[in-house]
């Protein structure tokens, strides 16, 4: 007989880990256009491998996230960002 | 008229004249096919974040003009042939891009005179 004291959830409890709402840093802010040319700003949407990093932990709107991905792709043919590094940040 | 922008590097053992000649080879071939050049930046020496034809750095340079669109394959073909260039690109500048462009042009100038 399993005692009786344990309790089973049922359902798994949702903790809220993450920020309660992402927001699209670029609506919020304004800006229209994203521009290839300056790496520093660029960086900040790239992991240390120089990967970008997925809409769902920068919470860019899928508009923004493309011209980003297009932009990082610009700036890394121009050497601007590295296609592969290991300790960008 | 379309407007675009040009980021070229330059190899980096060239010397100084070297670079203002190939960047005056540019800038005539494009007055020559009836462009307007709108603006120019020199980045200078600069350090590539991976290495181009085993070179680290290069000369960066920025030509950003007007022209019609037949005229950009035989620019590029011009960069393809010239060996001082290691690497080129050419964007067209769209509605939020010439917006951007224009305050960036502001802001340096601004800078410039600052100093």
């Amino acid at each position: 007989m399993g005692n009786k004291t344990d309790i089973k959830y049922l359902s798994p409890v949702d903790i809220e880990l993450r920020q309660q709402n992402k927001y699209c840093r670029f609506k919020k802010m304004g800006i229209d256009y994203i521009d290839y040319k300056d790496p520093e700003f660029l960086m900040r949407f790239l992991n240390e491998q120089g990967k970008i990093l997925p809409r769902r932990i920068t919470g860019n709107s899928l508009k923004f996230q493309r011209r980003l991905a297009t932009a990082v792709k610009r700036a890394r043919q121009i050497a601007l960002l590295p296609y592969v590094a290991d300790n960008l940040k | 008229m379309t407007t675009y922008e040009t980021v070229f590097i330059m190899n980096p053992v060239l010397s100084e004249d070297q670079v203002k000649e190939t960047v005056k080879k540019f800038v005539d071939h494009i007055k020559s096919n009836k462009g307007k050049i709108t603006n120019e930046e020199n980045w200078g020496l600069k350090k590539l974040k991976y290495t181009i034809q085993k070179k680290k750095t290069g000369f960066y340079y920025l030509i950003e003009f007007q022209a019609d669109g037949q005229m950009i394959n035989d620019f590029e073909v011009e960069f393809k042939r010239d060996e001082r260039v290691i690497r080129w690109q050419t964007v067209k500048l769209e509605k939020f891009a010439l917006a951007y462009a224009d305050r960036r042009k502001k802001k340096l100038s601004t800078n410039a005179k600052a100093e």
